[in-house]
């Protein structure tokens, strides 16, 4: 173990120093620049100042200046207006189904050439997410979430139920746990969070979005994908699954007081969990999600994101030289994970995960198992109008759970309305 | 008055009734924010809404602390914004005002019918093509940015332009200039004192539009140094799918961000209290 931390961190430093050499180069072809290169970079996450505060002591040619700004939706759409401007900072931090818009807006910069060598840091199914499954490369990832089963050993054992292999066994769970007590759901279907589903469709096979040439093909309600609605649609509609929006006080509540049993959420969910369920400390474990076949290891990536270049930077060599530090440098991720308190995309910064958090101080184990399910989960590519298909996820399941009507309709719903947009916006659709 | 005190009580409780409703509507979020903003990240969705928490020294602590005191420079930010932005705008609104309501000039009534439409027009719908105007100019991302199209407010300078007509009689300018007072002379000694309690009223309502203004801040500013506290705030709550939000420290926030404005209406309301009572004794 020790020996291969080791090499990881010297590759590490290689792929660095590799990176510097290139930079400098860059640096020579530009002789008209004076002083140090100046970039600015938009995050939302915690403490990355003090992270480039470490960058800029030991590069004073580039001198890396945070701004802290607030994260989702509204932070890509701020972005893509600023870039619209000629304003766009030269780094921005972008969340892995955003990234798609950036590069339809022409905002972000193909950055293959400068990031190829730390491109073996990073799984296929996280690099799939900043190719989009093109030859390009449009930001280096720097966060994921790999989606995990989480439940509640001792009230498992009260049940009398069994971590879930499959999606079946989870019906059959869900079924016994309520029949026993109507007040007490295994778990819950939420409408309110598209990346939640999204996650589970991707761990199911769905292929929601493709590029052939110049042409978009949008899969929504393709076959993978219809069989996570259904299964859900099914419990949903007897009752024995918790369909309240989660992240409110009362969801809060009943996560805290046992009334929810699992949670199937991402590796960021220890933060969520000590803040909103304080009690369940040291009751929680984790294991793979349930399998659509027995025998299958899945997983899929619910949040996360990269940096991106901005199109605009006139600097993109050292603003690719800061981000690869940022994401592949044992130092860098070691301040990632301890100041910005986020789960590392890069292989060498899962490593990195020794203590498990304290609220899992019951599983000593939990990174090594975070990091093999991490493995085990493939992406997919995202879409220019994410954040349509997002909305529209919404309206429609909300709707289906109101009136407890078809979750394939409401499937068929998505997938129309993001059809609809990508259409009047003028992308090509492949037939 | 013929009705007796009889009939009047019953009519007279539906009106209480419903202005008590609207009372507590309007209180009830308040009360909440000071009993939230108490309460430790914990207490905060586990005890009684409505129950104080153990936690506001802590949670004020932690407020100032989280990133070196950023949210005081937030609170100094809003407050340059808010006041300056609130007194070149009542400054501006106050002079157009005057000259709308007491001069007969060609194209007094276009203008005038321009601004009523400006006043149809909401801000939010503003904010895009302004950043793009500002970043032109090379202005975004400054102080400027928040505080040039906070000046020119259209509703403030109708309401100037109506107080102005209400509280200045003609025949008092009439008579100044027959004493040979200049323009500005009037100005400054008849207009302005005149109009005080309207210029009060403005001041306010404009140091309240962008104190909680949200949008034009939020796609004006890159950097967070210039952020103000609306803004600010949102960070701490959006903090990215990955992170807990930072609710107890949002909601601390937010209490002290309406304590200057609660003080600013304390001490601002004898001045508005005139007002009203101005228009009542006009014949």
């Amino acid at each position: 173990m020790r020996t291969k931390r080791l090499r990881l961190v010297m590759s590490a430093v290689l792929v660095g120093a590799l990176a510097a050499g290139c930079s400098s180069g860059g640096q020579e072809e530009t002789p008209q620049e004076t002083g140090p290169v100046e970039l600015t970079f938009w995050t939302w996450a915690p403490n990355m100042d003090k992270i480039a505060a470490v960058w800029n002591a030991a590069h004073p040619d580039i001198k890396v200046t945070v701004s802290k700004q607030a994260g989702g939706d509204e932070a890509a759409a701020k972005f893509l207006t600023a870039a619209k401007a000629g304003n766009a900072p030269d780094l921005v931090q972008a969340e892995y189904q955003m990234l798609p818009s950036f590069v339809a807006a022409e905002a972000v910069a193909d950055i293959k050439g400068e990031v190829e060598a730390v491109r073996g840091q990073f799984s296929d199914g996280i690099w799939n997410l900043v190719t989009l499954g093109t030859d390009g490369v449009y930001g280096l990832p720097q966060d994921s979430g790999p989606m995990m089963f989480y439940y509640r050993t001792d009230l498992f054992t009260k049940y009398g139920i069994t971590v879930p292999k499959t999606w079946d066994e989870y019906a059959a769970a869900a079924r016994t746990v309520h029949a026993k007590d109507k007040t007490v759901y295994l778990g819950g279907f939420s409408s309110k969070d598209p990346g939640w589903f999204a996650g589970l469709a991707q761990q199911a096979g769905g292929q929601w979005w493709s590029i052939t040439g110049e042409a978009w093909k949008v899969g929504i309600n393709d076959g993978p994908t219809k069989k996570v609605a259904d299964f859900w649609g099914g419990l949903a509609k007897d009752g024995v699954v918790d369909t309240q929006a989660p992240w409110t006080p009362e969801w809060n509540a009943a996560l805290n007081g046992g009334k929810i049993l699992s949670w199937a959420s991402a590796v960021w969910a220890p933060g969520v969990l000590t803040s909103n369920a304080p009690d369940g400390k040291g009751k929680w474990a984790i294991a793979p999600l349930p399998q659509w076949s027995a025998g299958e290891n899945y997983s899929g990536f619910w949040g996360g994101s990269s940096i991106a270049i901005a199109e605009g930077s006139k600097h993109k060599k050292a603003a690719a030289q800061f981000a690869s530090w940022l994401n592949t440098d044992a130092k860098a991720l070691d301040l990632l994970i301890k100041e910005a308190a986020i789960y590392p995309a890069a292989k060498s910064g899962q490593a990195l995960m020794t203590t498990a958090p304290e609220y899992f101080a019951n599983q000593a184990d939990f990174w090594q198992q975070a990091t093999t399910i991490a493995g085990t989960a493939r992406g997919f590519t995202f879409g220019p109008n994410v954040n349509v298909a997002y909305s529209a996820y919404k309206d429609a399941f909300d709707k289906a759970l109101q009136n407890k009507s078809s979750f394939t309709d409401a499937l068929g719903a998505m997938h129309d309305a993001t059809v609809a947009d990508m259409k009047k916006s003028g992308f090509t659709l492949a037939s | 008055m013929t009705t007796t005190k009889g009939v009047r009580r019953p009519l007279g409780l539906a009106p209480t009734a419903v202005l008590l409703l609207g009372a507590l509507y309007c209180l009830l979020p308040v009360c909440w924010v000071l009993a939230a903003s108490t309460k430790t990240r914990g207490e905060l969705f586990t005890t009684n809404a409505f129950a104080p928490g153990t936690g506001l020294f802590s949670n004020i602590a932690d407020l100032s602390a989280y990133r070196d005191g950023i949210f005081w420079q937030w609170m100094a930010n809003t407050a340059l914004y808010a006041g300056v932005g609130a007194l070149l705008s009542t400054a501006v609104s106050v002079l157009a005002g005057y000259a709308l309501a007491k001069f007969r000039f060609f194209g007094r009534d276009a203008i005038f019918t321009v601004l009523i439409g400006g006043i149809l027009v909401p801000a939010v719908v503003l904010a895009v093509p302004q950043y793009l105007l500002l970043a032109k100019a090379g202005l975004a991302n400054t102080y400027w940015a928040v505080l040039l199209p906070s000046i020119l407010h259209p509703y403030s300078i109708y309401l100037a332009r109506i107080y102005a007509a209400a509280a200045i009689p003609d025949a008092l300018l009439e008579a100044g200039r027959i004493d040979g007072a200049g323009e500005h002379r009037l100005l400054r000694v008849v207009a302005v004192p005149l109009m005080l309690p309207g210029m009060v009223t403005i001041f306010l309502f404009q140091f309240v539009a962008i104190w909680n203004n949200f949008l034009l801040p939020f796609i004006m500013l890159a950097d967070d140094e210039r952020f103000p506290l609306t803004v600010g705030l949102y960070t701490l709550l959006a903090t990215g799918a990955n992170q807990p939000a930072l609710y107890n420290l949002v909601i601390t926030g937010a209490l002290l961000s309406i304590i200057p404005l609660i003080a600013l209406f304390l001490t601002m309301q004898r001045y508005w209290r005139t007002d009203l009572s101005g228009g009542s004794v006009k014949s």
